[in-house]
C-alpha cells in the first residue's frame, strides 16, 4: 500500500530577479523593486507552503512507464526517469492566497497583479526545490530534475492519474478543473526520479 | 427515538475512519471506495457492525464521494441503496444496546467552486440533491456533512440537504494548522454562515488529532448555540518500516475528546487511522460523563468567507458608497456594467476601516437581480468584509442571498406584514441578520412608543419563523430634523428603548437627520455621538468623511473600547488635513505642468498624473490634454516597451498613470456634461474553460487608455455570450484570450460562430499558448503576441473603417 505523506514548508527566501522575471521584467528599476517588495510584504502570511507525495515503483519498457498504481506512455517522461527503478510522483501548492491577491488587483490595479502572479510563480518554484531537496536529504538519495504533465510528450490528462493517487483535495486542497487547470493555481505536480547514492 | 431527540439529552458517538480502514482491505489508490458496497458489501456491513458494537450512536454510510460529479444517478442510486442496506444489516447483527442511529455521509467533491476553481455553485447544489434525496429515500435518519476545507462548498452542501429532506444535519468542516478552512475561514465564521442555516450540530473533522483541534473546538464552543462536534484523525501518519502508523493511540485519543467532552463538547468520534478500538475507548471513557446543556449564546453574528463580526459594544461601521442615490458617476457605471467602479468603492471603503459594506445597486434600467448578484459574487471575491444586501427587490434579495458566501445582513424588513411575508423565509433558508424598519402599514410612528410598539410586533412575527431576535437589528429611522425638529429626539429615545426594553441591537442611517441642512457633516457627526451614547450598534455612514470618523475613534476612546487610546492616536494624523495641501500653491505655467503630467506618466506615478491633469483642466481643454500630452506619453512608453528598453511592470504603471488622468477628465467631463471620447468599441473575454486573467486586463486597460470603449466579459465566458455582446454593442473588434491547449477549442468554437452571426468583426487573439500558426489555423484575423499589439491592430481597423 502506496503512503501519501503531506508536508508543510516555512517559506523560502524569495528570489527577487526570478519573481521579476516572471513578471516579464529582466532588468528591475527601482520602481519595480519597489513595488515587489510591498507584494512581498502584502502576500508573506497568506501562503501556505504544502506538499502531498508518494514513492512508487517505476518499471520503464521502450516508451511506456508503469509506476504500479497507473501506467504512461512517454518517451520524453521514459527519458527523464531512465536509470530508475523507483521515483516520487509529488503535488505542490502555495494556496489560495495569493490566488485572491492577484484577482482582486487585476481589477484594481493590473500592474500590482502580475508582480503578485510573478511572485506566486517564483513561490511555487521555490517550494518544488525546497521539496526535492529535503527528500533528497532525509532519504540519502538524489533526485533526477523534476518532470511535469505537459512536458515533452507527457500528455497532460496525465494530471488525472496523478490527482487520483495522491488524493490532493483532501491531502492539501488541491483540485483539478475540468480544463485541467489546477486551483488554487500556484501549484505544479511533478515526477521525480530516484537515483540512490548515483545509482537507481 | 428521533435523532434530533436523542441529539437534546445525549452525547453522542459517532463511528470511526472508513477509508483507512478500507484501505488495509486492499482498497487500491484511485480506486472509489462508494462501490465496495455493491462488490464487497460484506466488509461494509462488517465495519458498520464494529463500530456499533463499539458502543458507537452513529454509523456513518460509506457514501464520501457519492454524488452526481462521481457517478451517474443510476449507479449512485445503487451505490446509495447498498450503503443503506449494509448499515442497517450492520444495525441488525450488532448486539449494542446503546441507540444505533444512521447517518448519509456526504463529503466534499474534490473539485473547488467559482472563481477561484471551476465548479458553479448550482452544479455543486446539484451534486449533492441527487444523494441526499436517495439518502431520504432509502432511510438515512441523518446527514453528516464532513470534511470539506471550503465554507462555500459547505454552504452548497449544507443548502442540498435543507431543500430536499427535513432530516437532521450534522456539520464538521476539516481545519488547517492555522486553525482556519483553507479558503480561510475562522471556526467563528463557520458557527455563523452554519447555525445561520440551521444546522443541527457543527464541528470538525480529519487532518490533525484531538490535542491539535482542541482550539479549533473551543472557539466553535465560544460562539455555538447547537451543538459542537469533533472528529479528529489518530493524529498524525508516519511511515514504520514501510508501513502507515498513526501516532496517537487508543487511550490517548480517548483522553484527550474526554477532556473535551468535560468542557462542553457534545458530538465526537474518529476519523482517519482510528479503529473500532478507538471508539471503544472513546465510548468507555465518556459514558459517565453527563452532557453538558448548550447556551444560547445570544450573539449577533454576520460572516465574509472569513470573518465573523459580532455586534456588541464597539460601534460597528457599515460603508454607505456602494449606492447609486446622487451619484452620476456610479449610475453610468451600472448602466455601462461596469463592475471595477464597485469594486473600487468596496475596497477603498475596507481601507477607510468599515467592519461591513452595504451594497445597493438600485436603478432603473437594469437587471437589478442580475447586478445583485455579480456585485456580491465579485465583492467577495476582492473583500473580506461581510455585506450588507440593500435591496427593495424580493427577487434581487434571494438570488444574492443564495450566492453569499457567509451570512448577511439584510437591508431591510419592515412592520408592513407582505414585507415580513416576503423577507423572512429568506431569513430562515439562508441565514441573515435583517435590519427592520419600524415603520408600517401606517407609516412612520411620530413618537417613540409608537416605534417601540412596531419593534415588538416585528419580534412577534420573526418567532413564528423561527427567527430569533438576536438576528434582528432595528432600524428607528432617522428622519431630517429640516423638516421636523423633534425628529432626531424621536430617534434617540427609539434606540435607548429598544437597546433596554427590548434587549436588541440597532442600526442607523446617520446621514438622513441632515438632508436639506448645509454643511451636513457637523450634524451628522453630532448625531452619531449622540446615537451611540444612546446604545447605537451600527451605523450606516461614508467613512471618508474625516468628521463622522473623529467622532468614531473619539467615541471608541472614550469608552474604554480603545485599550491605550492607540487606534485613535493612528488616526488622529488623518484629521487635521481636511483633503487639500497645507503648502501655499505656487503660480505654475501650463507648459510646465503639462510636461509634469507627460513626465509622471512616463515614471507611472499614479496619483501625481491623476493631480497634474486636474490642475490642468483649469486652463487646457480636455481634448488636447488627451491628444497632446497622455498618448504622447503613452507612445513614449509603448515604443520603449517594443524595443525592450522598458518591461511589463513600468508599462502598466504608466498605462495605470494614464487611466488616473482619464478619470479626472471623467468626473470632469460628467460634471460639465460632456461625453467622453469613444473611439470604438472592444468586446474582450477569456474564453470558456479559462479562468485567467491577467493578460486581459491588461489589454483592457491599454485600450481603454486609447480612448476604445471595452465591454468586458471576464473570463470561462461561453461563445454565445461573446457573440451576443458584439451584436449587442454593433462592435467591430473582438480580443479572445486562452491559456492553454485545451482551452484553445473553445477560442475556435468562438471564432466560427462570430464568423456566422457577426461577420463585420475582427477578431485578435492573445495568450501563453497561442502563436500566429496557430491562430491563423483557428481563423482569428490577428494574433496579438502582447498588449501593445492589440492596441495598435485595434488603431488600425478603426482608421480603416
Amino acid at each position: 500500500m502506496n503512503t501519501i505523506i503531506i508536508k508543510t514548508y516555512k517559506a523560502p527566501p524569495v528570489r527577487e530577479k526570478e519573481a521579476l522575471r516572471y513578471a516579464g521584467c529582466r532588468a528591475a528599476d527601482e520602481e519595480t523593486l519597489k513595488l515587489l517588495c510591498s507584494c512581498i510584504e502584502e502576500a508573506e502570511d497568506k501562503l501556505n507552503y504544502s506538499v502531498c507525495y508518494g514513492e512508487f515503483p517505476l518499471s520503464i519498457n521502450g516508451d511506456l512507464c508503469d509506476f504500479g498504481v497507473f501506467s504512461v506512455q512517454s518517451s520524453a517522461l521514459a527519458k527523464n526517469l531512465s536509470g530508475c527503478s523507483r521515483s516520487v510522483i509529488f503535488a505542490a501548492t502555495i494556496g489560495v492566497g495569493i490566488d485572491r491577491l492577484i484577482s482582486k488587483y487585476g481589477r484594481i490595479s493590473p500592474t500590482r497583479s502580475v508582480i503578485m502572479d510573478g511572485l506566486g510563480s517564483e513561490r511555487i518554484e521555490a517550494l518544488c526545490n525546497e521539496f526535492c531537496k529535503d527528500y533528497a536529504l532525509e532519504n540519502a538519495v538524489s533526485l533526477k530534475p523534476r518532470f511535469s504533465p505537459g512536458y515533452g510528450n507527457l500528455p497532460l490528462m496525465t494530471q488525472k492519474d496523478v490527482f487520483s493517487i495522491l488524493d490532493c483535495p483532501r491531502k492539501i486542497g488541491l483540485s483539478l478543473n475540468d480544463s485541467l487547470l489546477m486551483s488554487p493555481s500556484k501549484s505544479v505536480t511533478a515526477f521525480a526520479g530516484i537515483l540512490r547514492n548515483g545509482e537507481p | 427515538m428521533k435523532f434530533s431527540e436523542f441529539l437534546k439529552t445525549n452525547n453522542v458517538c459517532l463511528d470511526g475512519g472508513m477509508g483507512t480502514y478500507l484501505q488495509k482491505q486492499g482498497l487500491k489508490p484511485g480506486e472509489k471506495p462508494e462501490r465496495w458496497n455493491i462488490t464487497r458489501p460484506d466488509i461494509i456491513t462488517d465495519i458498520h457492525r464494529q463500530y456499533f458494537d463499539a458502543g458507537c450512536n452513529v454509523v456513518c454510510t460509506n457514501t464520501f464521494g457519492a454524488n452526481l460529479l462521481n457517478f451517474d444517478a443510476e449507479e449512485l442510486e445503487a451505490i446509495i441503496k447498498a450503503a443503506m442496506e449494509n448499515a442497517k444489516a450492520a444495525r441488525e447483527m450488532s448486539a449494542s444496546q446503546e441507540n444505533k442511529f444512521i447517518a448519509l455521509d456526504i463529503g466534499p467533491s474534490g473539485k473547488m467552486l467559482k472563481p477561484l476553481g471551476d465548479l458553479d455553485f448550482e452544479d455543486a447544489v446539484a451534486a449533492f440533491s441527487q444523494a441526499v434525496k436517495f439518502g431520504v429515500k432509502y432511510g438515512a435518519e441523518l446527514v453528516l456533512v464532513e470534511t470539506m476545507n471550503d465554507s462555500y462548498e459547505t454552504k452548497a452542501a449544507l443548502l442540498a440537504v435543507k431543500e430536499n429532506c427535513e432530516l437532521p444535519v450534522i456539520v464538521t468542516n476539516a481545519y488547517g494548522e492555522d486553525g482556519k478552512l483553507m479558503t480561510g475561514a475562522s471556526p467563528a465564521a463557520m458557527v455563523t454562515l452554519l447555525e445561520g442555516m440551521g444546522a443541527d450540530a457543527i464541528g470538525a473533522n480529519c487532518s490533525f488529532g484531538p490535542k491539535q483541534l482542541a482550539g479549533v473546538a473551543e472557539e466553535m464552543l465560544k460562539f455555538s448555540s447547537v451543538p459542537v462536534v469533533l472528529k479528529p484523525n489518530a493524529g498524525l501518519p508516519k511511515i514504520v518500516d514501510g508501513n502507515t502508523v498513526f501516532d496517537v493511540g487508543e487511550e490517548e485519543f480517548a483522553e484527550d475528546v474526554a477532556a473535551l467532552v468535560k468542557k462542553g463538547l457534545r458530538v465526537f468520534g474518529g476519523c482517519c487511522g482510528t479503529t473500532p478500538e478507538y471508539i471503544k475507548a472513546l465510548s468507555l471513557k465518556t459514558r459517565e460523563l453527563p452532557p453538558l446543556p448548550v447556551y444560547d449564546k445570544n450573539l449577533t453574528l454576520v460572516s465574509s468567507y472569513s470573518r465573523a463580526v459580532s455586534f456588541g459594544d464597539a460601534p460597528i461601521l457599515i460603508g454607505e458608497r456602494i449606492n447609486p442615490t446622487g451619484k452620476k458617476l456610479f449610475k453610468q457605471a451600472l448602466l455601462d456594467n461596469d463592475m471595477d467602479y464597485i469594486l473600487n468603492e468596496g475596497i477603498k471603503q475596507q481601507e477607510m476601516g468599515v467592519d461591513i459594506l452595504d451594497v445597493n445597486v438600485g436603478i432603473p434600467g437594469i437587471d437589478e437581480v442580475k447586478m445583485l448578484e455579480n456585485s456580491i459574487l465579485e465583492l467577495q471575491s476582492v473583500s473580506d468584509l461581510p455585506l450588507q444586501i440593500d435591496t427593495a427587490n424580493i427577487d434581487a434579495m434571494e438570488a444574492a442571498l443564495r450566492k453569499y458566501n457567509g451570512k448577511a445582513m439584510i437591508n431591510s424588513v419592515n412592520g408592513k406584514e407582505e414585507s415580513m411575508k416576503a423577507v423572512f423565509p429568506l431569513v430562515k433558508k439562508y441565514g441573515g441578520v435583517a435590519v427592520a424598519l419600524t415603520l408600517d402599514d401606517n407609516g412612520i410612528p411620530e413618537t417613540a412608543s409608537g416605534r417601540v410598539e412596531i419593534a415588538k410586533k416585528i419580534l412577534e412575527v420573526a418567532e413564528t419563523y423561527g427567527i430569533s431576535k438576536k438576528d434582528i437589528v432595528f432600524d428607528p429611522l432617522a428622519m431630517t430634523i429640516s423638516a421636523d425638529s423633534s425628529a432626531a429626539k424621536v430617534t434617540l429615545e427609539t434606540l435607548e428603548r429598544i437597546r433596554n426594553e427590548l434587549g436588541c441591537h440597532t442600526s442607523l442611517g446617520i446621514s438622513n437627520v441632515s438632508f436639506g441642512l448645509p454643511n451636513r457633516d457637523a450634524v451628522n457627526s453630532t448625531f452619531f455621538a449622540l446615537s451611540l451614547s444612546k446604545g447605537l450598534s451600527a451605523a450606516i455612514m461614508n467613512p471618508h468623511s474625516v468628521d463622522m470618523m473623529k467622532v468614531y475613534y473619539s467615541y471608541k476612546a472614550l469608552s474604554g473600547l480603545d485599550e491605550n487610546c492607540e487606534k485613535y492616536i493612528a488616526a488622529a494624523d488623518s484629521f487635521t488635513l481636511a483633503g487639500e495641501p497645507l503648502t501655499a500653491k505656487k503660480e505654475v505655467s501650463e507648459t510646465e505642468i503639462a510636461s509634469k503630467l507627460q513626465h509622471s506618466i512616463i515614471k507611472g506615478l499614479k496619483d501625481k498624473a491623476g493631480e497634474h491633469t486636474k490642475d490642468l483642466l483649469k486652463t487646457m481643454h480636455y481634448l488636447d490634454i488627451v491628444n497632446n500630452e497622455i498618448i504622447p506619453a503613452l507612445n513614449t512608453v509603448g515604443v520603449g516597451f517594443e524595443n525592450k528598453t522598458l518591461y511589463l511592470p513600468q508599462l502598466l504603471m504608466s498605462a495605470e498613470a494614464a487611466k488616473s488622468s482619464f478619470e479626472k477628465i471623467k468626473e470632469f467631463t460628467a460634471m460639465s456634461g460632456n461625453a467622453p471620447s469613444d473611439k470604438g468599441r472592444f468586446v474582450i473575454a477569456t474564453v470558456e474553460g479559462d479562468i485567467h486573467d491577467i493578460g486581459k486586463n491588461i489589454v483592457k486597460l491599454l485600450l481603454s487608455n486609447y480612448g476604445f470603449n471595452v465591454i468586458d466579459l471576464g473570463k470561462d465566458v461561453p461563445a454565445q455570450t461573446v457573440v451576443d455582446a458584439v451584436i449587442e454593442h454593433k462592435a467591430p473588434l473582438a480580443g479572445l484570450s486562452a491559456l492553454m491547449t485545451t482551452t484553445v477549442p473553445a477560442m475556435e468554437k468562438t471564432i466560427k460562430l462570430l464568423r456566422e452571426k457577426a461577420p463585420w468583426c475582427k477578431v485578435v487573439v492573445g495568450g501563453a499558448v497561442l502563436t500566429k500558426e496557430y491562430a491563423a489555423t483557428i481563423g482569428a484575423d490577428k494574433y496579438a503576441k502582447d498588449a501593445m499589439a492589440t492596441v495598435r491592430y485595434a488603431e488600425e481597423v478603426m482608421e480603416n473603417l
